[in-house]
């Protein structure tokens, strides 16, 4: 039977649609309108999101597949269009977010020429995708959509972009469109080695301290059950990362929080001492080694990750383990005996009561104040969405998780300008939920203007600006490490957020008196009109503890604020 | 700062002839420091995929990194270091050198020590030809440099293993 005819941009929605897109976040443009064209001709029920500005649309599918665990899709045009979304693209595969990038190019025959609006995005962003595709005929279609879905959600994830010219995009696609995948390179060998797993248990059986570090990896692979059982099953305390937060819930007894330059002292106190750590999932960041040559010197590592290239990358472990973490500890669970860790727990113990994290609710408002009260609010449930700075590692701090797909914050990236489309995308996946964004007043202002696609689409989020009219995070280092030389950190000049809410027909309350916490907050989740902005003065010149400056070993860590000269970290950033 | 103690070493890579798989591989050296030496590019007994092999210099520690990331790329299907086994490594130079009638017998009799044919002559220069592992080229480079070298090309190193086992 002969196939039928479409157009190359119908093939392209149809080929979507069968991979089970709800969503496209996009622009329009010269050489993409072929594909949206399509969207109207083939009366697809995908929704699409026009955004205010392409990296926006990038921020929010990325935001999408935080909150939901599936690709969303973004579509732009050529040139800018494609550029606008490198940021995004970047920032997706730092913390291995799956995300299908289709970027509209000039026609084949004008390419390299310097035509209007093009631009090589195909070479510009391949050290930032997993994979990518520039389509060269119209009836590779349906294999490359369908390889592009299937590289990117599996084995370790992250954005995958096709790029396609115009003259694909409105050719002729005689294609089956349930083609065959092409990847003979593509290794996904989830099989676990049965002698490892025993390594791994024989280890644990030695171990009087042992300590589990959960990264975003244990949350990918959907381990959460898995390693609740057996960190309940072999008492073993656990850490989690700043992307693995809610992997394990942080109200568990056997919970120590986030570790690393901003995590709890007892998590670093835990990382300092233990004889056994089995790290689940984590790339070992530079945020929470500290000094790498320094880290659980003492310790046996034990490192579990699906990508290869993470074993040995920053810390050599005793033991290696390539599998996916779920698997693995399916697997391992089998042979752990229970361990005697009461007196190990009991120090621990002792850390915690010892040095909580802890704020001042007088005096001056406190972004801590806020999110902590925003906590109990919530009961804990909201999916939160941070941007970057001092205010994100307060809101890990403060806002405990206690399942996954509730903590969207860029991580490896640090992009400032992702919490509100996050938010965005977050309340797309997931309208039932409470959907929040803690924002600085410098990150908001990068991507305020998707404002406009909230208020248009009437999503009930909440936007907290925590406004101290600086770059706060950058401050702090300055007063602590550069004898209080402020420099490029003063946000002079901001806009009266609650106006420029208004403006979009947003509702805006102001909140300036630690006494007036509760109730603004109550007021703003009450409200469900549509999205609501809450512009909090607060305290300009707080600073973020515990940390770790970077580069200096975990027992460096600065549990409170010191009274003394620092010297400059010597670690990046 | 990179480690100076900077080790040749010889990757055979085999790859689906895909668009921008070689710059996907080249990227992966440059942005850990790498330099490539050669690189020779050829189609495979099957024409779907190509064989690489690549030299290149670089902190010996960062070499197990940079396999391991070669392997990652979705187009890579194989990545061995022949650095330190005993397959066939060979190379072909040309070398054109500045010689006139008195030199030349001289000239030739190196160029015959080395296995050398002698591809292009003229009263003035001549064009040999050399074939063999790299350290034999390298020699006929000093041997030869008594004349005017004029030019010196070289096509890299291919590399295969010995025996039953894959390159």
């Amino acid at each position: 039977m002969a196939n039928e005819i479409m157009e190359g941009g119908q093939a392209i929605i149809r080929c979507l649609e069968s991979e089970g897109v709800e969503y496209i976040f996009g622009y329009s443009g010269g050489a993409a309108i072929p594909i949206f064209d399509a969207l109207v001709t083939t009366n697809t029920k995908i929704k699409f999101i026009l955004v205010r500005h392409e990296q926006g649309a990038a921020h929010m599918a990325d935001g999408y597949a935080r909150a939901t665990g599936k690709p969303a899709v973004v579509l732009v045009t050529s040139g800018p269009g494609a550029t606008n979304t490198l940021t995004g693209i970047m920032t997706a595969h730092m913390d291995s977010v799956p995300m299908i990038v289709l970027t509209g190019q000039s026609v084949s025959w004008m390419l390299g020429k310097d035509a209007f609006q093009e631009a090589d995005i195909f070479g510009i962003t391949m050290p930032v995708v997993k994979h990518s595709y520039m389509v060269k005929d119209p009836n590779d279609i349906p294999r490359i959509v369908r390889e592009a879905f299937h590289v990117s959600t599996t084995g370790r994830p992250g954005p995958v972009l096709i790029d396609i010219p115009k003259d694909i995009s409105g050719g002729p696609c005689t294609a089956d469109l349930h083609a065959e995948m092409d990847l003979p390179g593509y290794r996904l060998d989830f099989s676990v080695d049965n002698d490892i797993i025993h390594e791994i248990a024989e280890a644990l059986s030695k171990a009087e301290r042992p300590l589990i570090l959960a990264g975003h990896g244990a949350m990918i692979s959907g381990a959460d059950n898995i390693l609740k059982t057996l960190a309940e099953k072999a008492q073993i305390p656990v850490t989690t990362t700043l992307l693995g937060k809610g992997v394990f819930p942080e109200t568990h007894e056997l919970a120590l929080g986030m570790l690393g330059m901003h995590g709890t002292a007892y998590a670093n106190k835990a990382v300092c001492e233990c004889d056994l750590l089995l790290n689940i999932g984590s790339r070992f960041d530079d945020r929470i080694l500290g000094q790498p040559a320094e880290f659980c010197k003492n310790a046996t590592i034990i490192h579990i990750d699906i990508d290869a290239t993470e074993i040995g990358k920053m810390i050599q472990p005793q033991i290696a383990c390539v599998a996916d973490a779920k698997t693995a500890l399916e697997e391992l669970i089998k042979h752990v005996p229970v361990l005697e860790t009461a007196v190990w727990r009991k120090h621990l113990d002792g850390y915690k009561a010892k040095y909580p994290l802890k704020f001042k609710r007088q005096g001056g408002l406190k972004m801590q104040h806020i999110i902590d009260e925003f906590y109990k609010l919530t009961d804990g449930k909201a999916c939160v969405a941070t941007d970057v700075g001092q205010h994100q590692m307060w809101a890990a701090q403060f806002y405990l998780n206690d399942s996954r797909y509730n903590w969207l914050s860029s991580g490896g990236a640090g992009t400032m300008g992702v919490g509100l489309p996050y938010c965005i995308g977050a309340a797309f996946g997931r309208p039932n939920d409470v959907n929040v964004c803690f924002v600085g007043d410098g990150g908001f202002q990068m991507t305020f203007f998707e404002l406009a696609t909230a208020a248009l689409h009437k999503l009930p989020i909440k936007i907290v600006v925590l406004n101290n009219h600086y770059l706060g995070m950058v401050r702090q280092w300055q007063e602590l490490f550069y004898e209080d030389r402020t420099s490029g950190v003063d946000l002079e000049g901001n806009p009266d957020f609650v106006k420029l809410a208004e403006s979009f027909g947003i509702k805006g309350f102001n909140l300036r008196r630690p006494g007036d916490v509760k109730r603004v907050l109550q007021s703003a989740l009450d409200y469900n009109e549509g999205p609501c902005l809450i512009n909090c003065e607060v305290e300009k010149t707080d600073n973020v503890f515990p940390m770790i400056p970077a580069g200096a070993p975990i027992e460096h860590m600065l549990i409170e604020p010191p009274n003394r000269k620092l010297e400059k970290p010597t670690g990046s950033t | 700062m990179l480690n100076s103690d900077k080790a040749m070493h010889t990757l055979s890579v085999y790859v689906s002839n895909k668009p921008g798989a070689l710059a996907r591989i080249a990227q992966v050296f440059s942005r850990r420091g790498f330099n490539i030496e050669s690189l020779v590019v050829s189609p495979a007994v099957d024409g779907q995929f190509s064989r690489m092999t690549i030299s290149c210099s670089g902190d010996p520690d960062g070499l197990d990194q940079i396999i391991k990331q070669v392997l990652k790329l979705i187009d890579v299907l194989q990545c061995i270091d022949h650095t330190y086994d005993e397959s066939v490594m060979k190379e072909m130079g040309l070398i054109k050198i500045a010689v006139d009638s008195e030199g030349r017998s001289e000239a030739l009799q190196i160029a015959e020590h080395y296995g050398c044919k002698t591809v292009d002559l003229t009263p003035e220069s001549m064009i040999l030809q050399v074939v063999g592992n790299p350290d034999k080229i390298d020699a006929l480079e000093e041997m030869i440099a008594k004349f005017t070298i004029i030019e010196f090309v070289r096509t890299g190193k291919v590399v295969m293993q010995r025996g039953q086992e894959p390159t």
